[in-house]
């Protein structure tokens, strides 16, 4: 009964991918040109509301060449691409040993879970105004409130996957004498690796959140920075642009992490 | 029983160094009051602006307006994300076209939106009910696919056997097959739109509980940020906990995800 569905289901997906990939594209000519027409052709969209496509291009090109609100495209993805990378690798280095330590020891979870369920219900966007009254607008101060909106998720997951782990490979291996460090390297670690990587996305998708956030109360440089100054100058185009790098950035910051999940997975599978 | 003696030496360890750590800090003017108040001066401060206005209003008017405007933009994304969401786990095509737009739209970050819900809605309740919006919708639609992919086709065909019409079939079949899921979306939700509407009102709104954070640190007092904090994750918490009560209502009578 399984078998079957699995290979009929198997049969209709290779039947359906073209089929998806061809609505998909003509659902984004349609958006393309369903843009077009409302904004140029028919002029039903005043441009201070939504931009036209050419001025969506123009947009891009200033900000290849000219710049605004303090830099060029370059500059400013930059500048919010190490924030986010240097914040989010900070509170997964601290996140995931701590989560690890409080699914490994029953009194680990007892001493920081109190702290932690005290902290976890503040918003990390909520952190800004006071990271901001204790560094100012620094590069520290988003630092701090990266590192607390991408800590939460990266110790809780990791806690779950060790506290899940699967109890049966532990105990095999310590009836075949493994010493602690093995257990944690060879049947923790890669045991509870799917639902770290679990944590890592979702703390990932939170540093971006909470830059954006960051940078529109307060920045010099960076996509926040020109999405306000856009915002400011009521320029339209400007703000999608700022959008879409946001987007295209989340997604290429997220297949990154895919390629090491992927890597790390076969590297723990492999001989 | 055994575990429990054993452990809470631990957890009482931890709470008693928390708070003495920071009040002891404090209190031996390690830092200054305008770095980090203790937590009485917080509880103080919270007390005081519950009876006295603060930017306006009292602590607790603050709360509300900013409350009101997380149920409009939760509501309406729960009652527009639902509907596209079972659309998407019923309708073949309605799943092929939506999902393009769907999987663009996720990546952008909530707070990405606000100068767009500002220069569209105002600043007023329109734009930050957009935020929320923005925020609450992706796990409204994502929960009621996933459920509604869970339910049993044959269902479906025996409903339509039996002459069921697409709403009725999507009011008595999809729905509560997909409901234990929907309910566990909702409550995802509910918190990414807390957390934008807090946002949104740090940004560009002049109500509300974010506003007082940002006149706080305009101020330069962290006591007052702080005790909006509390105030926001005491918030929070509540209404995370009136969803897990739905869901354990839901899970009881129509069974798990």
């Amino acid at each position: 009964m399984v078998a079957t569905t699995e290979s009929s289901s198997a049969g209709r997906r290779r039947l359906r991918l073209p089929r998806q990939l061809l609505i998909g594209l003509a659902t984004v000519v349609l958006m393309l040109a369903l843009w077009y027409m409302l904004t140029t052709s028919l002029g039903v969209i005043d441009p201070n509301r939504f931009p036209s496509p050419g001025q969506f291009f123009a947009a891009l090109e200033q900000m290849m060449t000219t710049g605004y609100a303090g830099g060029n495209l370059i500059d400013h993805l930059l500048r919010s691409l190490v924030l986010v990378v240097s914040g989010f690798l900070v509170a997964v280095a601290v996140g995931v040993p701590l989560g690890f330590a409080m699914g490994y020891d029953k009194r680990a979870e007892a001493f920081f879970n109190p702290i932690f369920l005290l902290l976890r219900p503040i918003p990390p966007l909520a952190w800004i105004p006071l990271a901001i009254v204790w560094l100012g607008i620094t590069d520290a101060s988003k630092m701090l409130v990266i590192f607390v909106s991408a800590f939460v998720p990266s110790v809780i997951n990791t806690f779950t996957g060790v506290r899940n782990v699967n109890r049966t490979l532990v105990e095999a291996a310590q009836v075949h004498g493994a010493t602690r460090g093995r257990l944690i390297r060879e049947v923790y670690f890669p045991d509870a690796l799917p639902l770290i990587f679990t944590g890592l996305r979702l703390s990932l998708q939170a540093s971006w959140t909470t830059l954006v956030a960051a940078e529109l109360v307060g920045a010099f440089l960076g996509l926040g920075r020109v999405l306000s100054t856009a915002y400011r100058d009521i320029n339209t185009a400007m703000i999608l642009l700022a959008m879409v790098v946001i987007a295209i950035a989340g997604a290429l910051t997220t297949q990154a992490l895919g390629i090491v999940e992927r890597r790390l997975i076969k590297w723990r599978t492999g001989p | 029983m055994r575990r429990r003696r054993t452990l809470w030496p631990y957890a009482l360890t931890s709470i008693v160094l928390f708070f003495g750590l920071w009040q002891g800090v404090v209190s031996a003017g390690l830092v200054s009051n305008f770095v980090l108040p203790s937590p009485v001066e917080v509880l103080d401060r919270l007390w005081t602006m519950a009876n006295r206005p603060f930017a306006g209003f009292l602590i607790q008017e603050h709360l509300a307006s900013s409350f009101l405007r997380f149920f409009y933009g939760f509501a309406l994304a729960a009652i527009i994300g639902i509907p596209v969401g079972l659309a998407m786990g019923r309708f073949r095509l309605f799943e092929e076209f939506f999902t393009p737009l769907f999987e663009s739209y996720r990546y952008i970050a909530p707070l990405a939106w606000v100068p767009f819900a500002a220069l569209w809605f105002g600043t007023g309740i329109g734009g930050p009910i957009m935020v929320i919006f923005t925020g609450a919708f992706a796990p409204c639609v994502l929960n009621a696919y996933r459920g509604a992919q869970l339910v049993d086709r044959y269902l479906i065909e025996a409903a339509q056997t039996h002459g069921a019409g697409e709403f009725r079939i999507a009011r008595e079949v999809l729905l509560p097959g997909a409901l234990p899921s929907i309910v566990a979306g909702l409550r995802v939700s509910a918190g990414l739109g807390w957390q934008s509407l807090i946002g949104a009102e740090l940004i560009v709104v002049s109500s509300g509980i974010g506003y007082v954070l940002v006149v706080g640190q305009q101020n330069l007092s962290p006591d007052i940020v702080m005790a909006s904090m509390l105030v926001i994750g005491l918030t929070g918490l509540v209404i995370d906990y009136l969803l897990r009560f739905a869901e354990a209502r839901v899970r009881a009578k129509w069974g798990a995800a």
